[in-house]
């Protein structure tokens, strides 16, 4: 396991280097370069072009500065942002990277859920009602065209009904009188909810170990428990307000990329089901007389889960992509929205920086499926 | 890319077309051989064909496709004949007649003008041509590269073998819309070179892993082992034994792709990054830029055509694919019992 888990990093890192070099080349092989801004601008003479252009080092081979860009990038400076300036491109990142992280975590963790859920049952129960029902929304909302999908949700939920805020991260209002940071909410929050769900974790698996049965029922209770005193901390902390503020600008972002995104494990789920039911132990079980949903869930969607979680790695990339597209239209300002008015702004810093971190993002989450599938696949042990 | 994540699991079934003939049928002219080969794909082709019909999502998937097809044939055909280029150009046009834009649906236009006082219907049509062209584009090039890549490296293994598998490894850990929005940004890219891109991306990247699988185990059949036998040469067996079996499960990932690329195509046109004259995405980017979006039902004519044009496409593209995998994926057909 040691020896897998060591073997994937390197693959990782691997993997990383090729993403900083392509971001690099393509940056290159676009017309113009970072001195080209001034180029046009007839009052700068041209020695003084030139000097622009030493400053940046752009006089240098191309390979030169191929080798600078890697040293700068490995040791974290990705160089100024030229839209943000003179705040430097990692400073802006280390900010808006956390917010995708939510926004995409939190959904695909809900979308994987309700999609595994709906699949097993669809796949249970063929050509009945529910079947056609959630198969034919399900792939309507995959392949539902995500921006005017999203402006109607925002259009409904936040103009028409007002329950939710349009879009954006906070509602400067309430935060004018504020003395605290966003970042330092969010952060806190962030923490909140890592400790939470490392509490959550440690009594189910604590109770588990205990191997009884009567105790497993207390689980739900005790991480209810757990979480109340986490907003009783939270109400008496004084940014409890604000806190509130951030999440209500979540939710909208959350449901619609979940919604979006569900489909394809469930529909996944189900052709997956549908390979498991027809086995031998499937029969056995109900030869056996377990109850049916004992059947299905601890037999059949049990082994079907394997392909679901292979095949999460598209998934993954699939709600990295839409999370872009979400975070475009709710003004979401995480590295999506970044990317996106980095590349309009011709802010090439931080179109390479953004590159290189959502490259990063989607390789983490493929290292962590890859590990997730062996702890789930007892029959698998990497060696 | 953004290939749809639920890449089915990998038949292990035998695919529709059977191989036809063994060559060592010494005495037949190859006109007979070709005829019987014909045959025998037609006879194959209505067993798949009535397969898929059972599935009543195909069925009106290949409706849905078909109705977006003579949409695509209308707007020529209108354009010569009653609309006159003038008013009704989906770029250039200008509704003279109406006093305000954007105009709601009225007779002369039946779904109205937006707000540069252009006909919507016309724009819809115009750009469902360009759509099929992009999609086809792009899933030919993908079949073409992930069809060959995946042939070649089941058949060689070995080093090829695992170039090919971490390259694919490598494409798909990429989110494609990123990548798209860079490179579409930094380089004026029209709707060829788009097909093209995503074309390679998707070739090279998932479909090629599933052709793969799908082409190693063709390559232990017996058939293969009897061509080989029989004096035939590596070209000849990828070529004639291993390629059309894969072909069934090629046109599976066509099907995906044109979803993938439309799709793209319409968040890249909606983001404004590219150098298209006019499409679905650009439809509503022209509505949002001007506001209009969040008049709600008012201005319903200059987002929902193309929004459900959008949407009904990618589905019926993504449908049409998945009532396509129970025909390929025998394991997937609902049993007869």
């Amino acid at each position: 396991m040691t020896g897998y888990l060591v073997r994937r990093a390197g693959q990782m890192v691997l993997t990383l280097f090729l993403i900083i070099t392509f971001a690099f080349f393509l940056v290159q092989a676009q017309p113009g370069d970072y001195a080209t801004f001034y180029a046009l601008d007839p009052d700068i003479p041209p020695e003084v072009k030139q000097q622009l252009r030493a400053s940046f080092g752009l006089d240098k081979p191309l390979w030169e500065q191929y080798l600078i860009h890697l040293k700068n990038t490995v040791t974290g400076d990705f160089g100024v942002s030229f839209g943000h300036f003179p705040r430097p491109v990692m400073d802006v990142l280390v900010e808006r990277v956390p917010r995708t992280a939510v926004l995409f975590l939190s959904a695909t963790v809900l979308s994987f859920y309700i999609g595994f859920f709906l699949g097993k049952a669809i796949a249970w129960r063929r050509g009945g009602w529910l079947e056609y029902t959630a198969t034919i929304s399900g792939a309507t909302l995959f392949t539902v065209f995500t921006p005017a999908f999203a402006l109607m949700m925002i259009w409904i939920f936040a103009f028409r009904l007002g329950w939710l805020p349009v879009g954006k991260f906070l509602d400067p209002l309430v935060w004018r009188h504020a003395d605290v940071s966003a970042n330092y909410v969010f952060g806190q929050m962030l923490l909140t909810a890592f400790l939470f769900t490392a509490f959550a974790f440690l009594v189910l698996y604590l109770l588990k170990r205990t191997g009884r049965v009567g105790l497993a029922r207390w689980a739900g209770p005790l991480i209810a428990v757990g979480g109340v005193a986490a907003l009783f901390v939270w109400s008496f902390s004084g940014v409890g307000g604000l806190a509130l503020d951030i999440l209500k600008h979540m939710v909208l972002p959350i449901v619609t990329l979940t919604l979006i995104s569900f489909a394809g494990t469930m529909l996944l789920t189900r052709n997956s089901m549908l390979e498991t039911v027809r086995e031998d132990y499937v029969m056995a079980a109900r030869a056996k007389g377990l109850p049916e949903k004992m059947v299905r869930d601890r037999h059949a969607a049990r082994n079907a889960l394997l392909p679901v979680v292979t095949s999460l790695v598209y998934s993954l990339v699939f709600a990295i992509d839409g999370s872009v597209i979400i975070e475009v239209v709710f003004s979401w300002p995480g590295t999506g929205l970044t990317l996106l008015q980095a590349v309009r702004t011709e802010d090439l810093p931080l179109v390479m920086g953004a590159m290189v971190f959502i490259g990063l993002f989607s390789l983490l989450a493929h290292a962590i499926v890859d590990v997730l599938y062996v702890y789930l696949d007892p029959r698998i042990r990497y060696q | 890319m953004i290939t749809p994540p639920n890449y089915p699991g990998i038949p292990g079934a035998s695919p529709g077309t059977p191989p036809g003939p063994p060559d060592l049928d010494v005495g037949n002219s190859r006109f007979r051989l070709a005829l019987a080969r014909i045959r025998l794909a037609w006879r194959s082709f209505r067993g798949a064909w009535s397969i898929y019909l059972e599935s009543r999502i195909g069925v009106l998937s290949l409706l849905i496709i078909g109705m977006f097809a003579l949409m695509a044939v209308a707007h020529p055909v209108l354009m010569l004949t009653i609309w006159d280029s003038g008013t009704y150009d989906p770029v250039t046009g200008y509704a003279f007649g109406q006093s305000q834009q954007p105009a709601s649906p009225s007779w002369r236009h039946p779904l109205g003008t937006d707000p540069l006082g252009r006909d919507v219907l016309s724009q819809l049509l115009w750009s469902t041509r360009s759509e099929f062209v992009l999609g086809i584009t792009a899933a030919l090039v993908t079949v073409a590269i992930a069809t060959t890549v995946g042939a070649v490296a089941a058949y060689y293994g070995g080093i090829i073998d695992a170039f090919f598998m971490r390259l694919a490894d490598l494409i798909i850990a990429l989110p494609g819309i990123s990548l798209l929005i860079v490179l579409s940004a930094l380089f004026k890219l029209n709707l060829f070179y788009l097909a093209l891109v995503i074309g390679v991306l998707g070739g090279f990247g998932g479909t090629a892993i599933i052709l793969k699988s799908q082409a190693l185990s063709i390559k232990v059949k017996p058939y293969i082992e009897a061509a080989r036998v029989a004096g035939g040469g590596h070209f000849h067996i990828i070529l004639v034994h291993i390629i059309p079996n894969l072909l069934p499960l090629s046109l599976l990932y066509m099907m995906f792709t044109v979803t993938s690329a439309i799709f793209a195509e319409a968040v890249l046109s909606f983001l404004g990054l590219l150098d298209v004259r006019m499409s679905w995405g650009i439809m509503i980017h022209t509505a949002n830029t001007g506001g209009y979006l969040m008049g709600g039902t008012r201005y319903w004519w200059l987002v929902v055509p193309a929004g459900a044009s959008i949407t009904l496409l990618c589905s019926a593209f993504y449908m049409g694919g998945r009532a396509l995998d129970e025909v390929v994926n025998p394991r997937l057909r609902r049993r007869h019992d």
